[in-house]
Protein backbone atom coordinates (compact mmCIF):
# COMPACT_ATOMS: atom_id res chain seq x y z
CA UNK A 1 0.00 0.00 0.00
CA UNK A 2 1.16 3.48 -0.89
CA UNK A 3 2.67 5.11 2.20
CA UNK A 4 3.46 8.47 0.65
CA UNK A 5 1.68 11.49 -0.72
CA UNK A 6 3.06 13.27 -3.75
CA UNK A 7 1.92 16.61 -5.15
CA UNK A 8 3.20 18.42 -8.22
CA UNK A 9 2.39 22.04 -8.88
CA UNK A 10 3.50 24.52 -11.54
CA UNK A 11 4.18 27.93 -10.10
CA UNK A 12 4.43 31.00 -12.31
CA UNK A 13 7.29 32.40 -10.28
CA UNK A 14 11.06 32.04 -10.64
CA UNK A 15 12.89 29.37 -8.62
CA UNK A 16 14.61 31.87 -6.24
CA UNK A 17 11.20 33.35 -5.35
CA UNK A 18 9.73 29.93 -4.54
CA UNK A 19 12.86 28.95 -2.61
CA UNK A 20 12.45 32.01 -0.42
CA UNK A 21 8.74 31.33 0.16
CA UNK A 22 9.66 27.84 1.36
CA UNK A 23 12.81 28.40 3.38
CA UNK A 24 12.42 31.87 4.87
CA UNK A 25 10.50 30.86 7.96
CA UNK A 26 8.54 34.11 8.03
CA UNK A 27 7.43 33.73 4.39
CA UNK A 28 6.73 30.03 4.95
CA UNK A 29 4.39 31.01 7.76
CA UNK A 30 2.50 33.45 5.52
CA UNK A 31 1.04 30.75 3.30
CA UNK A 32 1.28 27.83 5.71
CA UNK A 33 -0.63 29.61 8.46
CA UNK A 34 1.94 29.55 11.24
CA UNK A 35 4.12 32.12 12.98
CA UNK A 36 7.57 30.54 13.25
CA UNK A 37 9.82 31.65 16.10
CA UNK A 38 13.15 31.06 14.43
CA UNK A 39 14.79 30.71 11.02
CA UNK A 40 15.10 27.29 9.37
CA UNK A 41 18.50 25.70 9.93
CA UNK A 42 19.34 22.11 8.93
CA UNK A 43 19.42 19.79 11.94
CA UNK A 44 17.54 22.25 14.13
CA UNK A 45 14.05 22.33 15.53
CA UNK A 46 11.81 25.20 14.48
CA UNK A 47 8.62 25.92 16.39
CA UNK A 48 5.73 28.18 15.66
CA UNK A 49 2.25 29.13 16.68
CA UNK A 50 -0.58 28.18 14.35
CA UNK A 51 -2.27 31.38 13.22
CA UNK A 52 -5.66 30.02 12.12
CA UNK A 53 -8.37 31.58 14.28
CA UNK A 54 -9.45 29.05 16.86
CA UNK A 55 -6.22 27.07 16.55
CA UNK A 56 -3.78 29.54 18.06
CA UNK A 57 -3.32 27.21 21.03
CA UNK A 58 -1.57 24.71 18.75
CA UNK A 59 2.18 24.69 18.32
CA UNK A 60 3.78 23.36 15.19
CA UNK A 61 7.20 21.80 15.41
CA UNK A 62 9.44 20.72 12.57
CA UNK A 63 13.01 19.43 12.41
CA UNK A 64 14.72 20.87 9.36
CA UNK A 65 16.64 18.17 7.49
CA UNK A 66 18.10 19.39 4.22
CA UNK A 67 18.46 22.75 2.55
CA UNK A 68 20.12 22.41 -0.85
CA UNK A 69 19.83 25.95 -2.28
CA UNK A 70 17.04 26.35 -4.83
CA UNK A 71 16.70 22.59 -5.19
CA UNK A 72 15.65 20.69 -2.05
CA UNK A 73 14.13 21.64 1.30
CA UNK A 74 13.05 18.92 3.72
CA UNK A 75 11.86 18.53 7.28
CA UNK A 76 10.33 15.92 9.56
CA UNK A 77 7.24 16.48 11.67
CA UNK A 78 4.17 14.87 13.13
CA UNK A 79 1.31 15.53 10.73
CA UNK A 80 -1.91 16.60 12.40
CA UNK A 81 -0.52 16.72 15.89
CA UNK A 82 -3.81 18.24 16.96
CA UNK A 83 -4.77 16.24 20.02
CA UNK A 84 -3.30 17.78 23.19
CA UNK A 85 -3.77 14.44 24.99
CA UNK A 86 -1.53 12.48 22.64
CA UNK A 87 2.21 12.39 23.10
CA UNK A 88 3.32 12.59 19.48
CA UNK A 89 7.00 12.54 20.40
CA UNK A 90 6.60 8.77 20.88
CA UNK A 91 5.74 8.32 17.22
CA UNK A 92 8.04 8.20 14.22
CA UNK A 93 7.66 11.46 12.29
CA UNK A 94 6.93 11.70 8.58
CA UNK A 95 9.37 13.28 6.12
CA UNK A 96 8.25 16.24 4.01
CA UNK A 97 10.33 17.09 0.94
CA UNK A 98 10.01 20.06 -1.39
CA UNK A 99 11.88 19.66 -4.69
CA UNK A 100 12.21 22.57 -7.09
CA UNK A 101 12.85 22.48 -10.81
CA UNK A 102 13.13 25.35 -13.25
CA UNK A 103 10.58 25.26 -16.08
CA UNK A 104 9.89 27.49 -19.10
CA UNK A 105 7.18 29.37 -17.20
CA UNK A 106 8.58 29.32 -13.70
CA UNK A 107 9.01 26.52 -11.21
CA UNK A 108 7.82 22.95 -10.87
CA UNK A 109 7.40 22.12 -7.21
CA UNK A 110 7.13 18.49 -6.13
CA UNK A 111 6.09 17.88 -2.54
CA UNK A 112 6.23 14.44 -0.98
CA UNK A 113 5.28 13.34 2.49
CA UNK A 114 6.42 9.82 3.36
CA UNK A 115 6.73 7.43 6.26
CA UNK A 116 3.07 6.89 7.08
CA UNK A 117 3.75 3.20 7.64
CA UNK A 118 5.38 4.07 10.94
CA UNK A 119 2.48 5.84 12.58
CA UNK A 120 -0.45 4.23 14.37
CA UNK A 121 -3.02 5.34 11.85
CA UNK A 122 -6.17 4.72 13.82
CA UNK A 123 -5.09 6.79 16.78
CA UNK A 124 -4.11 9.65 14.50
CA UNK A 125 -7.37 9.37 12.66
CA UNK A 126 -9.32 9.73 15.88
CA UNK A 127 -7.29 12.75 16.89
CA UNK A 128 -7.97 14.31 13.55
CA UNK A 129 -11.68 13.56 13.57
CA UNK A 130 -12.14 15.62 16.71
CA UNK A 131 -10.87 18.63 14.83
CA UNK A 132 -12.06 17.88 11.36
CA UNK A 133 -15.11 20.14 11.39
CA UNK A 134 -13.00 23.00 12.67
CA UNK A 135 -10.30 22.55 10.05
CA UNK A 136 -12.84 22.41 7.22
CA UNK A 137 -14.27 25.72 8.35
CA UNK A 138 -10.80 27.25 8.64
CA UNK A 139 -9.96 26.19 5.12
CA UNK A 140 -13.08 27.91 3.81
CA UNK A 141 -12.11 31.09 5.63
CA UNK A 142 -8.62 31.05 4.19
CA UNK A 143 -9.81 30.33 0.69
CA UNK A 144 -12.16 33.30 0.76
CA UNK A 145 -9.38 35.46 2.22
CA UNK A 146 -6.94 34.49 -0.52
CA UNK A 147 -9.42 35.00 -3.34
CA UNK A 148 -10.44 38.43 -2.01
CA UNK A 149 -6.94 39.85 -1.68
CA UNK B 1 -17.48 -12.65 14.85
CA UNK B 2 -17.83 -13.07 18.60
CA UNK B 3 -17.95 -9.97 20.83
CA UNK B 4 -14.73 -11.12 22.46
CA UNK B 5 -12.88 -11.46 19.18
CA UNK B 6 -14.21 -8.07 18.18
CA UNK B 7 -12.84 -6.42 21.33
CA UNK B 8 -9.48 -8.07 20.86
CA UNK B 9 -9.29 -7.00 17.27
CA UNK B 10 -10.15 -3.44 18.27
CA UNK B 11 -7.48 -3.41 20.95
CA UNK B 12 -4.90 -4.66 18.51
CA UNK B 13 -5.98 -2.24 15.89
CA UNK B 14 -5.54 0.75 18.14
CA UNK B 15 -1.75 0.42 17.95
CA UNK B 16 -1.33 -1.44 14.74
CA UNK B 17 0.75 -0.20 11.82
CA UNK B 18 -1.71 -1.04 9.07
CA UNK B 19 0.53 0.32 6.34
CA UNK B 20 3.40 -1.88 7.43
CA UNK B 21 1.18 -4.95 7.41
CA UNK B 22 0.15 -4.18 3.84
CA UNK B 23 3.65 -3.41 2.64
CA UNK B 24 4.32 -7.01 1.62
CA UNK B 25 3.41 -8.80 -1.59
CA UNK B 26 2.28 -12.05 0.06
CA UNK B 27 0.09 -10.26 2.57
CA UNK B 28 -1.42 -8.09 -0.15
CA UNK B 29 -2.32 -11.19 -2.14
CA UNK B 30 -3.88 -12.73 0.98
CA UNK B 31 -5.95 -9.59 1.46
CA UNK B 32 -7.06 -9.80 -2.18
CA UNK B 33 -8.26 -13.37 -1.63
CA UNK B 34 -9.97 -12.52 1.64
CA UNK B 35 -11.76 -9.51 0.24
CA UNK B 36 -14.56 -11.68 -1.17
CA UNK B 37 -16.20 -11.46 2.26
CA UNK B 38 -16.15 -15.23 2.87
CA UNK B 39 -14.24 -17.15 5.54
CA UNK B 40 -11.16 -18.98 4.33
CA UNK B 41 -9.18 -21.80 5.91
CA UNK B 42 -5.39 -21.69 6.00
CA UNK B 43 -5.31 -24.62 3.53
CA UNK B 44 -7.43 -22.63 1.07
CA UNK B 45 -5.17 -19.63 1.44
CA UNK B 46 -2.02 -21.72 1.03
CA UNK B 47 -3.17 -23.48 -2.18
CA UNK B 48 -1.83 -21.80 -5.28
CA UNK B 49 1.01 -20.26 -3.27
CA UNK B 50 4.64 -21.34 -3.27
CA UNK B 51 4.82 -20.70 0.46
CA UNK B 52 4.37 -23.25 3.21
CA UNK B 53 1.37 -23.38 5.47
CA UNK B 54 3.57 -22.09 8.31
CA UNK B 55 4.71 -19.10 6.29
CA UNK B 56 1.13 -18.22 5.32
CA UNK B 57 0.05 -18.58 8.95
CA UNK B 58 2.79 -16.15 9.97
CA UNK B 59 1.61 -13.61 7.41
CA UNK B 60 -2.00 -14.04 8.53
CA UNK B 61 -0.92 -13.28 12.10
CA UNK B 62 0.67 -10.02 10.97
CA UNK B 63 -2.57 -9.07 9.19
CA UNK B 64 -4.54 -10.11 12.25
CA UNK B 65 -2.43 -8.00 14.60
CA UNK B 66 -3.13 -5.00 12.36
CA UNK B 67 -6.86 -5.75 12.56
CA UNK B 68 -7.12 -6.31 8.80
CA UNK B 69 -8.25 -9.93 9.20
CA UNK B 70 -9.62 -11.86 12.14
CA UNK B 71 -9.87 -15.56 12.81
CA UNK B 72 -12.84 -17.59 13.88
CA UNK B 73 -12.61 -21.16 15.17
CA UNK B 74 -14.75 -23.74 13.48
CA UNK B 75 -14.18 -26.99 15.33
CA UNK B 76 -10.44 -27.61 15.05
CA UNK B 77 -9.96 -25.30 12.09
CA UNK B 78 -9.15 -21.60 12.11
CA UNK B 79 -11.00 -19.62 9.48
CA UNK B 80 -9.93 -16.15 8.43
CA UNK B 81 -12.17 -13.25 7.49
CA UNK B 82 -11.47 -9.76 6.17
CA UNK B 83 -12.31 -6.58 8.11
CA UNK B 84 -12.41 -3.55 5.77
CA UNK B 85 -12.33 -0.95 8.55
CA UNK B 86 -8.57 -0.41 9.10
CA UNK B 87 -7.94 0.01 5.39
CA UNK B 88 -10.85 2.42 5.14
CA UNK B 89 -9.37 4.46 8.00
CA UNK B 90 -5.99 4.57 6.30
CA UNK B 91 -7.60 5.71 3.07
CA UNK B 92 -9.61 8.37 4.81
CA UNK B 93 -6.57 9.58 6.71
CA UNK B 94 -4.34 9.78 3.64
CA UNK B 95 -7.15 11.57 1.82
CA UNK B 96 -7.27 14.21 4.54
CA UNK B 97 -3.50 14.73 4.57
CA UNK B 98 -3.55 14.90 0.78
CA UNK B 99 -6.34 17.50 0.64
CA UNK B 100 -4.53 19.53 3.27
CA UNK B 101 -1.47 19.66 0.98
CA UNK B 102 -3.69 20.72 -1.95
CA UNK B 103 -4.96 23.64 0.09
CA UNK B 104 -1.52 24.65 1.32
CA UNK B 105 -0.04 24.52 -2.17
CA UNK B 106 -2.97 26.54 -3.47
CA UNK B 107 -2.11 29.22 -0.91
CA UNK B 108 1.60 28.99 -1.80
CA UNK B 109 0.68 29.50 -5.45
CA UNK B 110 -1.29 32.67 -4.69
CA UNK B 111 1.56 33.80 -2.43
CA UNK B 112 4.43 33.47 -4.91
CA UNK B 113 2.49 34.45 -8.02
CA UNK B 114 1.07 37.70 -6.64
Amino acid sequence: MEDRIEKRIELKAPVPRVWRALTDSREFGEWFGVKMNSPFVPGQVARGQITYPGYEHLTMEIVVQKMVPESLFSYTWHPYAVDPNTDYAQETPTLVEFKLEKTANGTLLVVTESGFDKIPARRRMEAFRKNEAGWTQQMRNIESYVTQS
Amino acid sequence: MSPRARTEADAWRAHAPVFAALGDRTRLSLVTKLRDGRSHSISELTSGSKLTRQAITKHLRVLESAGIVYSVRKGRTSLYEFDPEPIEHIREYLGLVSREWDRRLHRLKSFVES
